[in-house]
C-alpha cells in the first residue's frame, strides 16, 4: 500500500515536498545566475496542490502562451519533471543568453535548443539538490520542448498525475533581474517514487 | 443572448441552443462534442485518459473516454436530447513532445482518440468530423445550434469542422 495518497496529501508530507521545492528551486536559481553572467534574485516559492480544472487557471489561463520543456526521470525513482516559463520570459531568457535583441515570431531551432538547455540545466539542479537531499540516483533524459498553449502543454504531466489521482502538485518560482520571470515546476514522481523519496528522508 | 459555457480539464458540461460550449488549451486530451440536432441539445467531455479500468479507484468519472463518454450521453438525454439522434465531432489528442523512444505516456493522445473511436461507435453515435493528433494545442467552441465545432491553435487560421 503506497503511503502517499494525492487527493489527500496534507500536514507534514505535504511540507516535506514543499520544502524539497524551495531548496530546488533555490538551485536552479543559482544554476540561472550562472548562465546568464546576472543576479538573479528569486521569490519565495509557491507550492500548490491543484484540481485539474484549476490548472490552466494558475497559470494566467489555459490559453497563456508558455515555453514547455520535459524531461523523463529514470534512477531510483521515475516519473517525469517540466519547467515552464511564460513565452515572453523565454525570449528574454534566450536574448540574454545569446546576446541577441528579443526575437519575434516562431522561435527559430537555434533559440528552441538553447531554452531547451536552459530548461535542462534548471532541471538539473533542482533534480541534485532532490537527488542530495535523498541519496537517491535520479537521471534525467535529453530534453523535449513544446511552445503552445499553458493547457495543452500542462495536459501532459496532468495526464500523468491522473493516473495517481485527481490532482497535480505545482511548484511556482518567480525570478527576477532586471525582468521579472516567471517560472513552474512540475515534478511527478510515481506512487512509489513518492514513498522513495519520504522514506529515504525519514518518513 | 447566448452564453459560452466552459469545461475544464477532466469536466464535462451540457448547453441547449443558443448558448454554446468551449474548452481551452486540449493537448493530448481530447475533447468530444455531442448533439441532437432536432431538440439542439448539445454537450462536451474533456477526457484525460483512455481506460477507468486500468486505474484502481476511479473517484472522477470525467477523466476517462469510458466513463466520461458514458455520462455525457446520460446528461445530454437527461436535457432532453434524444439517444438515437445523437451525433458527435472529437478534437485534441496530441502529442505535446516528442522523444527518440515512444514511451506509453508519449502516445497517450493516440490512446486517447482510439477509445474515443472505439467507444462511440460501439454505442453508435457516429463521428461526423474530427481534428485529432498532430503537436499542436487546441482551443474548441461548440454551438449546438448548428453543430459547429470550431478550432483554434497557435499561429494556425480558425477552422470549422
Amino acid at each position: 500500500m503506497a503511503k502517499v495518497d494525492l487527493d489527500n496529501m496534507e500536514g507534514v508530507y505535504f511540507d516535506v515536498l514543499k520544502e524539497i521545492g524551495n531548496i530546488g528551486a533555490g538551485n536552479a536559481t543559482t544554476a540561472l545566475a550562472q548562465l546568464l553572467n546576472q543576479k538573479v534574485d528569486m521569490k519565495v516559492p509557491k507550492v500548490a496542490l491543484l484540481e485539474f480544472s484549476e490548472v490552466g487557471e494558475a497559470m494566467g489561463g489555459e490559453e497563456q502562451l508558455m515555453a514547455g520543456i520535459y524531461q523523463l526521470v529514470e534512477g531510483d525513482i521515475t516519473g517525469s519533471i517540466m519547467f515552464l516559463l511564460e513565452e515572453k520570459s523565454a525570449r528574454t531568457l534566450v536574448s540574454s543568453l545569446m546576446g541577441t535583441p528579443p526575437s519575434e515570431g516562431p522561435f527559430t531551432e537555434m533559440e528552441l535548443s538553447a531554452l531547451k538547455e536552459i530548461g535542462n540545466i534548471i532541471t538539473g539542479s533542482y533534480l541534485s539538490s532532490l537527488s542530495m537531499l535523498t541519496n537517491l540516483k535520479i537521471i534525467s533524459s535529453v530534453p523535449a520542448i513544446s511552445i503552445d498553449m499553458a493547457g495543452a502543454i500542462m495536459s501532459v504531466p496532468a495526464i500523468e498525475f491522473g493516473e495517481l489521482g485527481d490532482k497535480l502538485l505545482l511548484i511556482q518560482t518567480a525570478f527576477s533581474d532586471d525582468v521579472q520571470l516567471d517560472g513552474y515546476f512540475i515534478l511527478v514522481p510515481d506512487l512509489e517514487s513518492y514513498d522513495k523519496i519520504l522514506s529515504s528522508i525519514g518518513m | 443572448m447566448s452564453t459560452m459555457i466552459k469545461v475544464g480539464m477532466a469536466d464535462l458540461k451540457i448547453c441547449k441552443a443558443p448558448d454554446a460550449i468551449t474548452t481551452l488549451g486540449l493537448g493530448s486530451c481530447v475533447g468530444i462534442a455531442i448533439r441532437d440536432p432536432m431538440t439542439k441539445v448539445g454537450g462536451l467531455a474533456h477526457i484525460m485518459l483512455p481506460d477507468s479500468t486500468a486505474i484502481q479507484g476511479v473517484s472522477h468519472v470525467p477523466k476517462f473516454a469510458d466513463t466520461g463518454l458514458q455520462e455525457l450521453v446520460r446528461v445530454v438525454v437527461a436535457a432532453g436530447a434524444n439517444r438515437t439522434r445523437l451525433v458527435a465531432k472529437i478534437a485534441g489528442g496530441a502529442q505535446m513532445f516528442s522523444f527518440q523512444n515512444k514511451s506509453e505516456l508519449m502516445t497517450v493522445g493516440e490512446r486517447n482518440v482510439a477509445a474515443v473511436t472505439r467507444i462511440l461507435k460501439e454505442m453508435k453515435i457516429p463521428i461526423l468530423a474530427q481534428d485529432t493528433g498532430e503537436n499542436y494545442g487546441r482551443t474548441v467552441e461548440f454551438y449546438p445550434e448548428t453543430g459547429d465545432f470550431v478550432i483554434k491553435a497557435v499561429g494556425k487560421s480558425v477552422k470549422t469542422i
